[in-house]
């Protein structure tokens, strides 16, 4: 395989192409709700119509707006349709000859779409994410081929270093500085590792990717190889996504047969082999360190670091680990160059996001965009706001290591540092919409519930911690609690934050601490009145706390609530 | 080999190139508690109980791990330190059944120092009172597991300075448990060599000689750093 190849198979897929084309959407959402059948449908109406000349169904992968799927597309008119039954779905070919369409259409000109950026969505909804021919169609590998012939590994990282590219999971680390680290750490052999355990509630945009466009992060993590010098890389896929494994499987295959991956990758002397490693179902495995040792055949547990993975990671050589969406943006930068990814975004945090928004909000779904942007936008103007005119109480970002932030905060930009300010974290991009029928001491017991289900056992205030600061919020959310309850709370928030081994533990009170910072009154109004000593005292003992600066009774704090 | 000089608790201590901070502390005679830690076994940084505030690093730092480095300042028994290991001693207790007065470790247990040794003169958290197993199955020794504390100080000595691994861990969160071989009964451990390395391991009353009443376990620490000084040193001194 050399470039005139690639092209050519580039071309004659373009030229091959029918100048209809009746795009299904085939990612997990849509899947669910029978897409699979819409598609066959349409195949069976084109095929009765004789229109096999004219008119092509595919199959694609997410067209973002998952709550209405499954969602079809005719180009090159960009018609799209949603809510598409496998009965309505034959109307769209016959549609094509002057019939009547049922399908239900969806406005594409929305600002669900229009607001919306497409860097690592690209391809999503584009190209079939099982046929390789429909990724090297759309400029695929070519990313690659640069990066073996037209620059040297330190080129590739310094492009990167430009490109201000920071790191998609959660931390936002910058990339080139993991890359030259792992690149400068000498080892007998290096690992590559895509970290696909996307575990938080809510998260889905590392799998739409995976299912979308999968050939995207096989490219990034040949161009990641090749930069650091490691011709082995594991995808560490969670068992809960079969689709995104079988599409990996797949497209690790194909690649391999054109040599795009493997042994001497555009007849080059660069190996690159990729292979899938899939989780058991443990949340803790999303952690690098916890993550490494699964892939090792080892108990999932995190251990302390330093060491970092880049200077000993996987059997002890230098690894780098990045997130899915990380490597889904370098075929881009290399594509394109740097100092077009540096133009999108912010200065600190440049490029673009995806977002998944879910919970009381019109359009749920994924969402794209420029880093930076406010959330009010995001949330109201994209995603449509709460349904039936309903105001937003706060959103949960960041999953069970995220915050919660107050409608009144909804202006803060998009960006790590301004979440991490207000005490929330960018996460790996879940976003919970909660209106105000929410109970913010709920929420907060919820994903503490969450985080002691998957604590791993191993250090002592995230396996004990969690358990005690889930009986606390039990009991205020019970109505049981007092004011020494909640200060116990408190101290033991603080406590697991700064003890805990690894980020799970460290981030568990995360949601917690927030709610107690901009919801604290819905605490405060949950407690006993302090204990009276004896029946006579009643009145007194009540007086006497609302005199001192203790919180007031349930009574005057619910009166403050809007 | 480099020395490296820091300080730790105002004090200058020398640390050999590669020492932790809680071995150069242990040298220069500074006390650090610990609990899962054990000299000569590799490091598991669990308990939380030697955390360090390093100056400089925005996080408490497990000091059976992290690497001693020239002009590190170091301070070892702050405030906040002293609260978070009081907790830390109140969640292992609130988390078991710990009962000191039946238990055969009593006087011979390195929690009930650690309480003694942190002030914790009562338990501010809910008591878990968990449904845990007793296994009497092997022929000398037995395990309790009202009195685990999860430190896996018995995996280690089983697995790095027997050879046998008979232990291990299993479940997660609240459900972690140490086990024998494939979760079956001690007795029918066909790893275990009946060893007892486990027992001398054990910081609690949770592995024991069988035969043993209250207060009369004698784990014979000893002979665990008797075993270590050899292997690592090739020194066989009574």
């Amino acid at each position: 395989m050399d470039l005139l190849d690639l092209n050519q198979i580039a071309r004659h897929e373009r030229e091959q192409r029918a100048p209809i084309q009746i795009c299904c959407c085939v990612a997990a959402g849509c899947v669910s709700a029978d897409s699979q059948q819409v598609l066959d449908r349409m195949e069976q109406a084109v095929r009765d119509a004789s229109l096999a000349d004219k008119v092509q169904v595919v199959g694609v992968g997410c067209m973002r707006l998952c709550s209405q799927g499954p969602l079809v597309r005719v180009d090159p008119e960009g018609a799209l349709y949603q809510k598409v039954t496998p009965e309505v779905a034959p109307t769209i070919v016959s549609g094509l000859q002057g019939g009547m369409i049922e399908a239900e259409p969806c406005d594409a000109d929305s600002p669900f779409f229009k607001l919306q950026a497409s860097v690592v969505l690209e391809n999503s909804g584009r190209v079939e994410p099982e046929r390789i021919e429909s990724y090297l169609a759309a400029g695929g590998y070519q990313a690659l081929y640069r990066a073996l012939y037209e620059l040297e590994p330190a080129e590739i990282i310094d492009v990167i270093t430009r490109s201000g590219l920071r790191g998609r999971g959660g931390a936002g680390y910058p990339t080139s500085v993991k890359w030259a680290t792992v690149a400068k750490n000498p080892g007998e052999r290096k690992f590559v590792v895509c970290n696909a355990d996307e575990g938080d509630p809510g998260a889905f945009m590392n799998r739409s990717v995976l299912e979308s466009d999968p050939h995207r992060v096989l490219e990034g993590m040949a161009i990641a190889g090749r930069a650091i010098g490691a011709n082995q890389g594991y995808i560490y896929v969670r068992g809960e996504y079969p689709l995104a494994i079988k599409r990996l499987q797949t497209a690790i295959k194909q690649a391999g047969r054109l040599g795009l991956l493997g042994t001497g990758i555009f007849s080059s002397p660069f190996d690159f082999r990729i292979d899938i490693r899939i989780g058991a179902g443990a949340f803790v495995c999303g952690e690098e360190t916890a993550l490494m040792a699964s892939i090792m055949g080892q108990r999932g547990t995190p251990r302390p670091r330093p060491p970092y993975p880049a200077e000993h990671g996987l059997w002890g050589m230098p690894t780098l680990l990045n997130n899915v969406e990380t490597y889904a943006n370098v075929p881009g930068i290399i594509r394109n160059g740097p100092e077009w990814f540096a133009a999108i975004g912010t200065p600190k945090s440049p490029g673009t996001k995806v977002f998944c928004v879910t919970g009381q909000v019109v359009h749920n779904g994924l969402v794209e965009v420029p880093l930076g942007t406010p959330l009010r936008i995001i949330i109201e103007d994209i995603a449509g706001g709460v349904p039936g005119n309903g105001t937003i109480k706060a959103v949960q970002t960041g999953g069970p290591s995220g915050g919660c932030i107050p409608a009144e905060l909804l202006d803060t930009p998009v960006d790590y540092e301004s979440l991490a300010a207000i005490g929330s974290m960018m996460g790996s991009g879940g976003m919970i919409v909660m209106d105000q029928s929410t109970d913010m001491v709920d929420v907060a017991r919820f994903f503490m519930d969450f985080c002691r289900d998957e604590s791993c056992g191993k250090c002592v205030p995230c396996r004990a911690g969690t358990v005690q600061m889930h009986r606390l919020l039990t009991r205020i959310v019970s109505g049981d609690a007092s004011k020494q309850d909640l200060q116990l709370l408190e101290t033991l928030c603080h406590m697991v934050r700064d003890t805990s081994l690894c980020g799970l533990g460290q981030t568990a009170p995360t949601p917690t601490l927030s709610t107690l910072k901009y919801f604290r009154h819905e605490y405060e109004a949950r407690l006993k009145p302090s204990a009276p000593e004896s029946p006579a005292l009643v009145g007194a003992a009540t007086e006497a706390s609302t005199a001192s600066d203790e919180p007031p009774p349930p009574e005057a704090a619910a009166g403050n609530e809007p | 080999m480099a020395v490296q000089t820091l300080t730790i608790n105002g004090q200058l201590v020398s640390a050999v190139e590669g020492e932790t901070i809680l071995q150069a502390a242990r040298s220069a005679g500074i006390h650090i508690p610990t609990l899962c830690y054990v000299e000569g076994l590799s490091a598991h940084g669990g308990c939380r109980m030697c955390l360090v505030q390093i100056e400089g690093h925005h996080r408490l730092q497990p000091s059976c791990t992290m690497q001693a480095t020239e002009g590190m300042v170091v301070h070892t028994d702050t405030e906040q330190l002293r609260e978070y290991r009081r907790l830390i001693v109140e969640l292992l207790f609130a988390e078991g059944n710990h009962v000191c007065s039946v238990c055969v470790a009593n006087n011979h247990c390195e929690l009930q120092d650690a309480a003694v040794e942190v002030g914790m003169d009562h338990v501010r958290l809910e008591y878990q009172f968990p449904q845990r197993e007793v296994d009497t199955s092997h022929e000398r020794f037995g395990i309790d597991h009202n009195r685990c504390i999860l430190c896996t100080r018995c995996v280690r000595a089983c697995d790095e300075l027997e050879g046998a691994h008979t232990w291990d861990v299993s479940g997660r969160g609240a459900h972690t448990k140490v086990i024998t071989d494939m979760n079956q009964p001690w007795g029918e451990a066909v790893t275990c060599t009946s060893c007892g390395k486990c027992v001398m391991a054990c910081p609690t009353g949770a592995i024991f000689h069988k035969g043993a009443t209250v207060a009369e376990l004698d784990h014979g620490r000893g002979k665990l750093d008797f075993l270590i000084n050899a292997r690592e040193k090739k020194q066989w001194n009574v």
